[in-house]
């Protein structure tokens, strides 16, 4: 068994003054790098060494290791180092999502956090999770096999990603007799293929992870190679450090904090630049300025504070600021809008539903926002854009997105902080998407609300009512039309000024491009939505008649309206007796396989959790049913 | 301007602080839990420094199983004293009452009183979000480990549910009934730890440095008497200058052999060390993956 010695060992030093130790220890750096590749490129052995040649495995792990070794290694008598790392086999076995796994060493110089993610496509999503954070990217390539696809599948997420610095680990080498042509040859390939990416460039190194050459130090097996190892390389790389604190001031807000009412603080993760006290700031979206007054920390007040520091931060003025809000340099303000062009990973079992409302989380603010249609998917091996209508689990494409109001943000090349985000899924509350944004689209900032003279308030008051949204949900042959027929007349009678938008009325014109997918059914909901809202802001009492058979959708028209304005009424008829109703035939047709992503049948109904009126048809006649809403209505 | 490099227990710090913030801006009733520990030590001086001016608004929480070393309940109630923080103390009355303890009751021990117990707890108090102080570093099975941990309404963790992490955004949306249990130091490393409590002064529980101390040895393990409950048989404890290198229950936290009796002495001592943290604890001696499945169970 060989086991060779730890050269980043520091023992003597330890031993002889842990005081002097501990001082310089404390001024080490901070290095969050993630590699890439599969097991067959030699990433856990990399990783396992790294560990090891850095002292971070004890004697008990090390005992065990030997003994796994011996018994499931693939090194015969040698330590399999992958062993330290590697669980994925057994993952898989015990039905654990295979994920990004963190690991740490240090050495005299850094501490270092590697994200491990497993490399093959279906696990696009964990590769971007990791690369996320990471300041560095190691590529790893099979010196025997050269360019592969995935090693351009990974190269183009480094540089979606936004990470600098690119390592090209030619690994393996001790298995092409550490042949210098053979090195030379990929790094060429490498080269066009990177610069063709955007990458301008990269660190290429030979190594073997498994023999050890390069890795700590420059190898006699590669006289040719006068670069620096793999471990030097890492420890000297330049941080971000000094870039982002050269960039304007930007800290989003987490949290108020006011401890009683003589103090009011903003506590954040200051994002980018520097901050004084004196100096001038601006609160976005409001656009308020004022000073810095303090710079509060637990440790005394601070007369500077910099980029990654936690602090909290007093304004000389008294004015509005919370949680989600950006204070800025203000000279430098960031942008604000609310339509964007972005790239979306898509991370969901459920694929991307355009026109639907989803959260969108950035910085510290979460607002509503609607994916448009994708103006592409990028095929993540070749580059290629793709047309697509939606996206699927770990696919990458670019779409535009729209918020229910302007918030600050940066580009995503400026600011990972400030233009990364996620998309969290309104019911199951799954982070559903990572998105990054390109840039604003001008369209916002250029459409304004037209401000009328005759406001919505005149218009009901000539009406002598109080508009409103009676909204029937059921499924089909619940009976909504119906009811929403007797309602109408009845509200005639009594000269309320209504109109009744009824589902198959809508879909002979408005809607007549739309069909019965779950994209089509959103759109067709929202559309009825946003003319439902210009009824009402005519001063009309509005009925609707759809079978609206999605919580998301419902809750999207709700937060259009009024709070008091917007009546969910459930029209609840179990499925037997809906179907044995089947006034128009169709259930018949969809049992038959005739009609598609039918209500109830091949598509599912959501019922409403807290509707304002529940009308069981099994109980009440339509007529009853109509004086139900009636008396809710006008009480 | 000049730029300032950060050093990597710098980096930490904010980022630590930065989730604690996250977690009281978005969790309806935060807890942090505490367990006496050098882990819940750091971590409740980072809470300290997150909210300073004000104190930390959340209570502590100490599930408590009556067999901690007698040092660790006297740190316990004054470092809540000293932060201005609620302290509030669990024990499971079911384990009470049948007098569930670490000889006669093995794994059932750790199970009713610890697991059991801290279900209870949040329970009680309709906690949505828990503070704990485990690190990614501790074993393989932590790794992947997310900092926010989601449970079902029933505490069951569920692997093929937990969300991704990216940037510094985490998503702590949750229906109602559900809970999250949320990793502050899950990137600090055992000697980011001890190099933080050295560097900021933080008061550690005295059975970290090495002093006499009443010992006897069961199972290959040294094992302190620390009250008369511990089943002698009429064998005389030995006094042996020990420490302890993580504490939990007396009966179950094996002591090492040592003259460390400062924190560089002791921070000496662990770098040269050649066994792993968590080898003193006999709760991980049990099975092979039991971290894994102790923590679908609920435990941490």
């Amino acid at each position: 068994m060989t086991t060779p010695d730890p050269i980043y060992k520091t023992d003597a030093l330890i031993a002889e003054d842990i005081d002097k130790y501990l001082e310089t220890h404390q001024h080490k750096t901070m290095l969050r790098f993630i590699t890439c590749g599969s097991v067959d490129d030699g990433k856990s052995t990399l990783i396992g060494r790294l560990l090891y040649d850095s002292k971070m495995i004890f004697e008990d792990q090390l005992a065990a290791l030997e003994a796994d070794s011996k018994r499931s290694g693939t090194q015969g008598e040698e330590i399999d180092f992958a062993l330290l790392v590697d669980g994925l086999a057994a993952e898989r076995e015990q039905g654990i999502t295979i994920d990004v796994a963190y690991r740490f060493f240090a050495t005299e110089k850094r501490k270092f956090i590697v994200a491990d993610t497993p490399g093959h496509e279906q696990y696009t999503r964990n590769m971007v999770t990791g690369a996320s954070t990471a300041d560095l990217a190691v590529i790893l390539i099979d010196a025997r096999k050269g360019i592969l696809t995935q090693t351009r599948r990974h190269s183009y997420i480094v540089k979606l990603l936004g990470i600098r610095h690119v390592v090209l680990a030619v690994n393996k080498m001790d298995l092409v007799d550490y042949n210098q042509a053979e090195f030379d040859k990929i790094v060429a390939d490498y080269k066009n293929f990177a610069n063709s990416i955007g990458i301008d460039a990269f660190t290429a190194i030979p190594i073997s992870g498994f023999k050890g050459d390069n890795i700590t130090g420059p190898s006699d097996n590669t006289p040719w190679y006068t670069g620096t190892a793999l471990l030097p390389l890492l420890e000297t790389v330049e941080l971000e450090d000094s870039v982002e604190q050269e960039a304007p001031f930007r800290m989003p807000v987490q949290w108020v904090n006011r401890p009683n009412l003589d103090f009011r603080g903003f506590s954040g993760l200051i994002a980018s630049g520097t901050v004084r006290p004196g100096a001038e700031v601006r609160v976005l979206p409001s656009g308020k300025t004022s000073t810095i007054a303090r710079i509060v920390t637990f440790d005394g007040d601070r007369d500077l504070a910099v980029a990654g520091e936690s602090v909290t931060l007093t304004l000389a003025d008294e004015i509005d600021c919370s949680r989600g809000q950006v204070i800025v340099a203000a000279q430098s303000p960031l942008e604000v809008a609310d339509q964007f062009e972005t790239t979306l990973v898509w991370m969901d079992e459920h694929n991307l539903l355009p026109g639907r409302a989803y959260w969108m989380k950035i910085g510290t603010q979460t607002v509503s926002a609607t994916v448009h249609e994708p103006k592409y998917e990028v095929n993540v091996n070749t580059q290629e854009h793709l047309a697509s209508k939606t996206l699927d689990l770990n696919a990458i494409g670019v779409a535009n997105i729209t918020t229910d109001r302007e918030i600050p943000f940066a580009s995503y090349d400026n600011s990972r902080d400030l233009g990364g985000f996620i998309l969290i899924d309104k019911i199951t509350n799954q982070t559903v998407a990572a998105g990054m944004i390109h840039f604003a689209l001008r369209r916002a900032q250029n459409i304004h609300w037209q401000a009328t003279d005759i406001g919505r308030d005149h218009h009901a008051s000539m009406k002598h009512q109080k508009p409103a949204v009676l909204w029937l949900t059921g499924l089909s042959g619940s009976g909504k039309s119906t009811i929403a027929n007797i309602v109408e007349k009845k509200l005639a009678r009594m000269n309320r000024h209504t109109f009744l938008l009824d589902g198959d009325n809508v879909r002979h014109g408005l809607n007549k491009d739309l069909g019965f997918t779950e994209a089509d059914r959103i759109e067709n909901i929202r559309r009825v939505g946003e003319v439902a809202k210009l009824m009402t802001d005519a001063g009309l009492i509005v009925i609707t008649a759809f079978i609206s058979p999605f919580r998301a959708e419902r809750n999207m028209v709700r937060s259009m309206m009024r709070p008091d304005e917007f009546m969910e009424i459930f029209v609840d008829t179990p499925l037997e007796v809906a179907e044995s109703r089947d006034v128009k035939g169709l259930y018949a047709k969809a049992r038959a396989g005739e009609l598609k992503n039918f209500t109830g049948i091949d598509s599912p109904y959501e019922h409403p959790e807290a509707p304002e009126l529940r009308i069981d048809t099994t109980e009440m006649s339509p007529e009853e049913a109509a004086d139900a809403i009636i008396a809710h209505l006008i009480p | 301007m000049a730029s300032k490099s950060l050093t990597h227990l710098q980096k930490l710090e904010a980022e630590s602080i930065h989730i604690m913030r996250e977690v009281v801006a978005e969790a309806e009733n935060p807890v942090m839990l505490y367990s006496v520990g050098k882990d819940s030590a750091v971590m409740l001086h980072l809470a300290k420094k997150a909210f300073y001016p004000s104190p930390p608004p959340f209570p502590l929480l100490h599930v408590d199983t009556t067999w901690k070393f007698q040092d660790m309940y006297k740190l316990r109630d004054k470092a809540a004293k000293d932060a201005g923080m609620e302290l509030l103390i669990y024990q499971n009355p079911e384990a009470k009452e049948r007098g569930i303890n670490p000889f006669d009751h093995g794994a059932l021990h750790t199970d009713m009183w610890k697991t059991e117990g801290l279900k209870q707890a949040l329970d009680k108090y309709g906690f949505d979000a828990a503070f704990g102080g485990a690190r990614r570093d501790e074993e393989k099975a932590r790794a992947k480990e997310r900092v926010f941990s989601f449970r079902s309404a029933n505490h069951r963790w569920d692997p093929k549910n937990q969300r991704p992490e990216l940037w510094h955004l985490y998503n702590a949306r949750k229906a109602k009934g559900e809970s999250v249990r949320v990793f502050p130091i899950s990137n600090w490393t055992e000697l980011d730890i001890w190099q933080y409590i050295h560097l900021e002064g933080i008061e550690i529980v005295p059975l970290y440095f090495s002093a006499p101390r009443p010992t006897v040895i069961r199972d290959g393990l040294i094992l302190m008497v620390d009250d008369d409950r511990f089943p002698l048989n009429g064998e005389e404890p030995v006094m042996r200058s020990v420490r302890f290198r993580t504490l939990g229950c007396y009966p179950l936290t094996g002591a090492v052999e040592s003259e460390a009796k400062t924190l560089p002495e002791v921070i000496q001592e662990m770098l040269l060390t050649t066994t792993s943290e968590r080898q003193g604890r006999a709760i991980d001696h049990d099975q092979a993956a039991s971290m894994e499945k102790k923590k679908q169970e609920g435990y941490f």
